[in-house]
């Protein structure tokens, strides 16, 4: 195997793991401010023993996304050196300034959040759980900038000749809200959401079959339910502007997602089906004309298709247009699991709705696996091009690294990330198992009479 | 004077990286002392008093390497493409160590424990040496071609003045580390650990004399700003006064003001390093003009100065509030249901 496949494979690999976390910690940043502002609007216990079990979760989350996210900031050094040559100048500013806004204010508020119970007063807590909500978002927000650099480029120049050429920033206001910008971060932090929600969700219909901690877990449930219905129905509509800006400036992403081929025709709608590649045709089932209707309101205007790119230029088709459908498939499953459960809500009937609650535990997988795809999709349909238009994967690696290096690399991530994933699932079916504290069973914060401060 | 903005930036990135080495330095020092002690409760104070910063300290290094990225991403792509098993190995040290941590009080057993102890205690070790060597070689120099890209062997970057910067690295942390535990211990524990500064103080400065001596021998071009400005020796003599001032406080019981002198101590190290090499970020060796320097390795001035704004606004916020919370949870470790 060669060096950029493995590489490929490498990053792949560990974003994919790392991306498991972030949207935790962004969803379930959003449902702690709820579940402590509501604590302390109301008084009720209930809302901080709530709060604070969800804190130990949150805890958990972070501290893998901490160790699994900084690989993901060196790996573009380690493996894509000429690519970091390139972008540095652009893209390593955003990298930068998520870790001089987002993770300093994430991580430090955290200590506070997780451990400061009892040591500031209540309302300095409150800040702290703002502040880590925020710190997270934030986060999102020049990550995303970044990526959607590497999709829409803009706002840079191309500076010296040969293999030294690089991208320099011009306008670093265009660089931020490149063209794509807007519409990838609502619609990734809409998919951040429904995983945090889905968590608060699943872990609480547990609980409710079960028949323990129902107190709790009926409480915690309106609110995770309209975070989820809210963030399923955004990233319907952010889905559909973000496809439109993919028309405009990757024409051969869009291609591939609906895997149409024509140079230049009506474009179908399909709802399921396998690209074959060789006939360059899909086997399936399409609404016709569909996709020409989505992107101009008529069904006979022609959508540039994969014919119209030398094949070097095109993306990989079948996993593109199967990753692509797979999380359509999913986010309309969820909208239909909240709508559901949203009727089922008024008089308690969801709670004692079985096959729903069933329903609902696994279906924390859902928005994981949603925004797995919705990945793959946006990544590999960048292909060939690492920026696109600019750069081609293929020419950005680590000339100075072998392919045996980085097998041995991607080898031992295999093996540490198998140990963290079930350290990960070890401890949180732990935490989960344990529950929130019984009635009376959390000091109320902001105690003086606590123990754990002496100055 | 007036500076230029290349050299501002060799300078946040060296407060960035000075900021990681203080702040992971103790925990990481802690890691390395925590096999000394024997009984459960004292290992599970070891893991509190880190417990609510280790994640927040790791920060900084991700932060340093963002800002490396985007100010001089010639030196983030050649260093971490040229250092790549030693790289590797470090993520793997601290993947290692974040999970040790968080699940090594999560069970009763014995057997579990001690393993993750040893876990902890190994990948802290094992993750200050590979920084040091990597620091060794920066110092050395390394085998750069033209085009900046690294020209020599993983077996290569473990040179005998590269391994003794690494154990130095160690043994600094051990001290700093051990000073740490003191400030967050009470009774036996921390009488304990306080009959260790001397011996960790002791190895310290060993490494030190030797590292220094090592420098003037083998890589004077180390050496060469301090020759032509004088008057920046003004740090290796704040340096040698903040590590005399350790003994000092710690035997007159201020334990705080021993922790502050010893940061002092790092700060003024990794400036004392940063004068050695600056304008260079990489020295090449044998060729030293294929270096690496603040000014070929560098962003573009706009890049830089939008960064310059960007580090304006966020750094002070920064250390605002890192100072409050670590001011938050001042004082003797306690253990509660929260604790790892």
């Amino acid at each position: 195997m060669d060096v950029e496949i493995l590489a490929r494979a490498q990053f792949a690999f560990t974003i994919a793991f790392h991306y498991i976390f972030p949207p935790l910690s962004i969803g379930l940043g959003v449902l702690l401010v709820v579940m402590e502002g509501l604590y302390l609007w109301t008084k009720r216990d209930l809302y901080l023993r709530m709060t604070k079990f969800w804190v130990r979760i949150f805890a958990l989350i972070f501290a893998i996304g901490v160790a699994s996210g900084i690989v993901m900031e060196f790996q573009f050094g380690t493996n894509w050196s000429t690519y970091s040559r390139f972008v540095g100048d652009v893209f390593g500013s955003a990298l930068a300034a998520e870790g001089v806004f987002a993770f300093f204010l994430e991580s430090g508020f955290l200590a506070l959040m997780l451990f400061g119970w009892g040591r500031v007063r209540p309302g300095v807590h409150y800040l702290a759980t703002i502040m880590v909500a925020l710190g997270s978002h934030f986060s999102a927000v020049w990550i995303i900038v970044a990526n959607s650099w590497q999709q829409t480029p803009a706002g840079h120049h191309l500076v010296g000749e040969g293999d030294a050429v690089r991208a320099e920033v011009l306008e670093f206001w265009a660089v931020v809200f490149n063209p794509s910008t807007i519409d990838r971060l609502t619609h990734t932090v809409f998919g951040a959401w429904q995983a945090g929600a889905w968590l608060v969700l699943s872990a609480s219909a547990y609980y409710l079959l079960r028949k323990r901690h129902e107190d709790v877990a009926r409480a915690a449930i309106p609110i995770a339910l309209a975070l989820a219905l809210v963030a399923s129905l955004g990233q319907l509509a952010t889905g559909h502007s973000s496809a439109e800006v993919v028309a405009v400036h990757q024409p051969a992403k869009l291609a591939a997602m609906e895997a149409h081929y024509p140079e230049s025709a009506p474009a179908d709608l399909v709802l399921f089906g396998w690209v074959d590649e060789r006939e360059e045709r899909v086997i399936g089932v399409a609404l016709p004309g569909m996709l020409s209707w989505l992107l101009h309101h008529d069904r006979e205007v022609p959508v540039t298709g994969l014919q119209a790119f030398e094949p070097r230029d095109r993306p990989p088709v079948q996993i593109v247009f199967q990753a692509y459908h797979g999380m359509v498939a999913i986010g309309m499953a969820l909208i239909g699991l909240c709508v559901a459960a949203a009727v089922l809500l008024p008089g308690g009937r969801l709670y004692r709705a079985r096959a729903v609650l069933m329903a609902f535990v696994p279906a924390v997988v859902l928005p994981q696996l949603g925004n797995q795809m919705g990945w793959i999709t946006a990544e590999v349909g960048r292909q060939p091009w690492i920026v696109y238009g600019l750069l081609r994967t293929e020419d950005a690696f680590s000339p100075v690294v072998s392919a045996g290096q980085v097998l041995w690399s991607l080898i031992m991530f295999g093996l540490i990330y198998a140990l963290l994933f079930a350290v990960f699932l070890f401890l949180m079916n732990h935490k989960i198992q344990h529950g929130p504290e019984p009635p009376g069973g959390e000091e109320t914060a902001g105690d003086p009479a606590r123990g754990g401060h002496r100055a | 004077m007036s500076i230029d903005l290349q050299t501002v930036w060799f300078l946040l990135v060296g407060v960035l990286f000075a900021g990681y080495a203080v702040l992971d330095g103790f925990d990481l020092g802690v890691g390395g002392l925590h096999l000394f002690t024997r009984k459960d409760r004292d290992r599970r104070i070891f893991l509190n008093a880190i417990g609510p910063v280790w994640d927040g300290n790791e920060v900084w290094l991700v932060t340093g390497g963002g800002a490396l990225f985007a100010a001089f991403p010639d030196v983030y792509a050649t260093a971490f493409s040229g250092f790549y098993n030693a790289f590797m190995l470090l993520l793997f040290c601290l993947i290692f160590r974040a999970v040790s941590i968080e699940v090594r009080s999560k069970q009763p057993m014995a057997w579990w424990r001690k393993a993750w102890d040893v876990g902890f205690a190994v990948s802290s070790v094992l993750a200050a040496l590979l920084i040091g060597v990597a620091m060794g070689n920066l110092a050395w120099g390394m085998p750069l071609a033209a085009d900046h890209e690294f020209a020599g062997t993983f077996v290569g970057l473990l040179h005998p003045y590269a391994l003794l910067v690494g154990v130095t690295t160690v043994a600094l942390f051990l001290m700093h580390g051990s000073i740490f535990v003191v400030m967050k211990t009470e009774g036996e524990l921390h009488d304990q650990v306080r009959s260790w500064i001397p011996k960790t103080m002791a190895l310290f400065i060993l490494c030190y004399v030797l590292t220094t001596g090592a420098t003037w021998l083998v890589a004077p071009h180390m050496t060469e700003t301090f020759r032509a400005n004088p008057w920046l020796l003004i740090l290796p003599v704040l340096n040698v006064l903040a590590i005399a001032n350790v003994p000092r406080e710690v035997t007159a019981g201020r334990d705080f003001r021993a922790f502050l002198s010893s940061c002092a101590s790092m700060v003024l190290l990794l400036a004392i390093f940063g004068a050695g090499m600056y304008p260079n970020l990489i020295v090449s060796m044998p060729d030293p003009q294929h270096s690496l320097t603040i000014y070929n390795a560098a962003s573009s001035p706009k890049t830089l100065g939008i960064m310059g704004i960007i580090a304006l606004i966020g750094m002070p916020l920064v250390i605002g509030y890192t100072a409050s919370i670590y001011w938050v949870f001042r004082g003797k470790v306690t253990l509660d249901k929260e604790s790892y």
